[in-house]
Parts: structure tokens; C-alpha cells; sequence
């Protein structure tokens, strides 16, 4: 299926999860709040939160636990999320 | 059995109380050592929402609000002497803070109390403002529907306590004092101006006795001649990811400078159980989201509780043993918001060896007065 990754189609197995697709991009899934440094997806199993991202417009997901969907919208996660009030 | 190692004075106790005296006694060239029960201690200074807060204190005991607000005013001049002696800064603001009502009901309380503070404080000029939902929302556009207003001084502020602590601990050090972990209190030798304290396998003398071992305060103090009838209250804190700055300080809901917002302000009668509880986490996120409805989809990322360490009447104890002039006492359960009166003043206390009358109606002496029949 076809997802897209920081605005580029990406070409990606059903059983993918978000951050696989990050990974076989080649970029990064965050910048940290404070200090902006990049990060990538690092334990794929839920406890690292090194993998937060936005998905389908929702911030700080993390990628490792959301499978892959047809049209999937993936960013990076770009520092603090900014809460709507 | 070893001999006793010889200091200006002893401190037990190595949280915020206990470290902020032990530093203001290194503030007037006297070496100290801070015996430190450990991190198996029951750590308030662990545990705390880190709020220098003023609002709320001493409606009926004008002295405590007195106190409060001195600590508040000399808490700016604090952190940087921290910061400066330590190399870590504490992150203290002070812009004010609200506390937010939900209700006319709410909102007509707050307006009474810190009306009669007002009058108690007289000359002193304790100044505040009751704030309109109308200036709240402009104040703070994130405000849900059913806040009807709030009370705002600009006495108000917060502190970062892990820092504090950390950078007590370092200053104490510089500064010529010791500090000993894993030192648990097991005897106490109390004579006038003489004290030894047996604690982890060592012995300690000094002239000068201070006992701010929080909750470890009620077995310790009769040694001494002293009396601290504190009990354990639970407080649950729940703390969300990092977002965007979006809140000023509130009374119960904090935004921490990384981001994360911290949610609490709960209390339990749960004896010395220290663990997180459902029913509080529920009641705080409950009222959060009414507050912020933007918390609703924020993800909470841990919590935790702690033991407060309360009097019978929530006001701080300070005393200097009659038996055994020399030995003192300070608990509270404001540690940080006492932390810069503690570290200027007490500690100033402690060293010329007498408590003013401004201290007088903390003594634990209140606790024994025969109520009239």
C-alpha cells in the first residue's frame, strides 16, 4: 500500500507499522522538545516514545504500535505538540 | 564503636527542609553534616508539585501567612545564591499564580478568605485580585466553559524541587559541609549544647542539633526534648508528555519548563502508603479537564504519589528544646515554599541559638494547651 512520509509516497507492506515506514524512508521521527535534537524509531516495541510522530494529524503517536493504513499521513513529530485552545 | 566525628552542627535529614538549613548554616561559615536516611526514605522532596505558593496561606494564622510570604520574597535572592554556589539552577518563577474556580460557590469562598487575609495582614498590604471570567479567559484563552473565574496574586510562583535538592546537596558541599547517605538514625546522646548522633555505623558531635527528617521527625524529636505529633497525607500527581507552552501557574495544574504538565492537588488519609490510588488520579484528571478541556486528548505518561508530612493543624512546627537547649526542630509540608525562609532565616536561627517570637506560635507547645471545659 501507499503511504506518505513527511509529504513523499512511500510504497510499504500491509504488516508495516509507522515507524518501519519512517525507518525505510531514511528520516527522522521527531525532534525533542527541549533541546530539538533528531531522533529515530529505536526499540519498535512501545517504550522508548523515541518514535513519536504525527499521524493522519494526530501528534505524538507513537509510530511503532499504529500499523501501516492506504494513504496514511506520517511527520515527523517536530518538537513539543501545540495543543489546540 | 567509632569516635565521633566533631561539626558545627548536625542536620538529620537530607530533604528540602533538612538541606535548605544545612546550607543556610554553611551561609554563615559554619560546617555542618546533613545525615541522610537514603533513598529509602519517605522523600516529600521527591514527591512535591514544587509550587512557592502564598495565596492560600494562614486565612485565621496571620503569622503563617507572614512567614510564607517572606519565604516567597526571599526565594528569588535564594535560587540564585543556589545556582551560584552549585552550578545547578533550581528554575525558580515567580509571575504570579491563579487558582481557578468552577463555581460562583468556588469563586465566593476564595473572595472571603483572602478578603479576611487582607485584613489580618494589615500594614503589610497583602494585595490581590478576584478576576472575572470575562480578564480569566483573556488571561488564559485555554480556560473551559465552566470557569467562572479565579483569584490571582502576584506573590505566587514555582520552583523545579529535583533541582532544588540537587543543587542544595552540591552547595552544602562546597560551601565546607558533609553530607553522609544511608545514615539512619539509631541513637541520639542529648545534653545542652552537647549532641552525638549514632547513625549508619557512624558517630557525629556537635553544639547544634536540627531534626528535619519529615515524617522519621515523630520518633526522633522526644530524644532531643522535642515533640512533632506529624502524620502522613497522601497527595497523587499525574504528569502528561511535553507540549507547547499553553498555561500560566495555577494552583493545581503546572506546566513545567520542558513542557509537561503536572496535575494534582489531592489529599488521603492512607497511612504511610506511599503508591498511587485510582479514586484521586480520577478526581484530578476529572477536575484538569474541566479546567483545560484541551487535556482531554494530552497523554498522561506517569504519576506518583508521596507523603505529605502534616501537623494536627496543617501549620509548620518550630522549636527549640527547653531540655536540651541547642536542639531543633522544622517540619512542614511547604518544604519548598519555606525552602528560602528555611535556608535565610531559620538556619540563621539555629546558629545564634534562639528562635525569635515571630516563631513562637509554630511551637509544638500548641498541641498541649488544655482546651477551657
Amino acid at each position: 500500500m501507499t503511504v506518505t512520509v513527511d509529504g513523499a509516497p512511500l510504497q510499504v507492506p500491509a504488516t508495516f507499522t509507522a515507524a518501519a515506514a519512517v525507518l525505510l524512508h531514511g528520516g527522522i521521527a521527531r525532534t525533542t522538545p527541549v533541546s530539538g535534537s533528531p531522533r529515530a524509531p529505536y526499540c519498535m516495541m512501545g517504550v522508548c516514545f523515541d518514535c513519536l510522530m504525527e499521524i493522519d494529524g494526530v501528534p505524538n503517536r507513537q509510530g511503532c504500535l499504529v500499523t501501516v493504513a492506504e494513504g496514511m499521513r506520517i511527520r515527523p513529530q517536530r518538537g513539543a505538540r501545540v495543543v489546540e485552545t | 564503636m567509632p569516635n565521633a566525628s566533631t561539626h558545627d552542627a548536625i542536620v538529620i535529614g537530607g530533604g528540602l527542609v533538612g538541606a535548605a538549613i544545612a546550607y543556610g548554616l554553611t551561609r554563615r561559615g559554619l560546617k555542618p553534616v546533613l545525615l541522610d536516611e537514603g533513598d529509602v526514605a519517605l522523600r516529600a522532596a521527591r514527591g512535591n508539585f514544587g509550587l512557592v505558593w502564598v495565596q492560600s496561606k494562614g486565612c485565621g494564622v496571620p503569622e503563617y501567612q507572614r512567614w510564607t510570604r517572606l519565604s516567597s520574597e526571599l526565594w528569588t535572592r535564594f535560587a540564585a545564591e543556589v545556582k551560584d554556589a552549585s552550578g545547578v539552577d533550581p528554575r525558580h518563577e515567580r509571575q504570579g499564580g491563579l487558582s481557578i474556580c468552577l463555581s460562583e460557590d468556588e469563586l465566593a469562598a476564595r473572595r472571603k478568605m483572602l478578603e479576611q487575609i487582607h485584613t489580618e495582614q494589615g500594614e503589610t498590604n497583602f494585595e490581590y485580585e478576584i478576576i472575572d471570567r470575562a480578564e480569566l479567559k483573556h488571561r488564559v484563552p485555554a480556560i473551559g466553559p465552566e470557569a467562572v473565574g479565579a483569584s490571582y496574586t502576584r506573590y505566587d510562583g514555582a520552583a523545579h524541587p529535583l533541582y532544588l535538592l540537587r543543587g542544595l546537596h552540591a552547595a552544602i558541599l562546597k560551601r565546607g559541609g558533609a553530607y553522609v547517605q544511608q545514615a539512619r538514625v539509631e541513637a541520639i546522646d542529648a545534653r545542652p549544647n552537647a549532641f552525638t548522633v549514632t547513625a549508619g555505623g557512624g558517630r557525629y558531635a556537635a553544639p547544634r542539633l536540627v531534626l528535619a527528617a519529615g515524617l522519621g521527625n515523630k520518633a526522633l524529636a522526644p530524644l532531643a526534648g522535642l515533640d512533632a505529633p506529624v502524620r502522613p497525607v497522601r497527595g497523587n500527581i499525574v504528569v502528561t508528555e511535553r507540549v507547547a507552552p499553553v498555561i500560566p501557574l495555577t494552583h493545581t495544574i503546572r506546566q513545567m519548563p520542558e513542557g509537561g504538565l503536572l496535575l494534582g492537588d489531592s489529599y488521603e488519609e492512607a497511612g504511610y502508603d506511599d503508591f498511587t490510588s485510582l479514586t484521586p488520579l480520577q478526581a484530578i484528571t476529572e477536575r484538569a479537564v474541566r479546567t483545560f478541556p484541551f487535556l482531554r486528548d494530552v497523554n498522561v505518561v506517569r504519576t506518583w504519589a508521596a507523603l505529605r508530612v502534616m501537623s494536627p493543624d496543617g501549620l509548620p512546627i518550630y522549636d527549640q528544646s527547653a531540655r536540651c537547649p541547642g536542639a531543633f526542630i522544622a517540619t512542614c509540608h511547604s518544604g519548598v515554599t519555606l525552602a528560602g525562609a528555611h535556608a535565610l532565616r531559620y538556619a540563621e536561627y539555629v546558629a545564634d541559638g534562639t528562635l525569635p517570637p515571630e516563631l513562637a506560635r509554630f511551637s509544638a507547645t500548641r498541641f498541649h494547651v488544655s482546651k477551657a471545659a
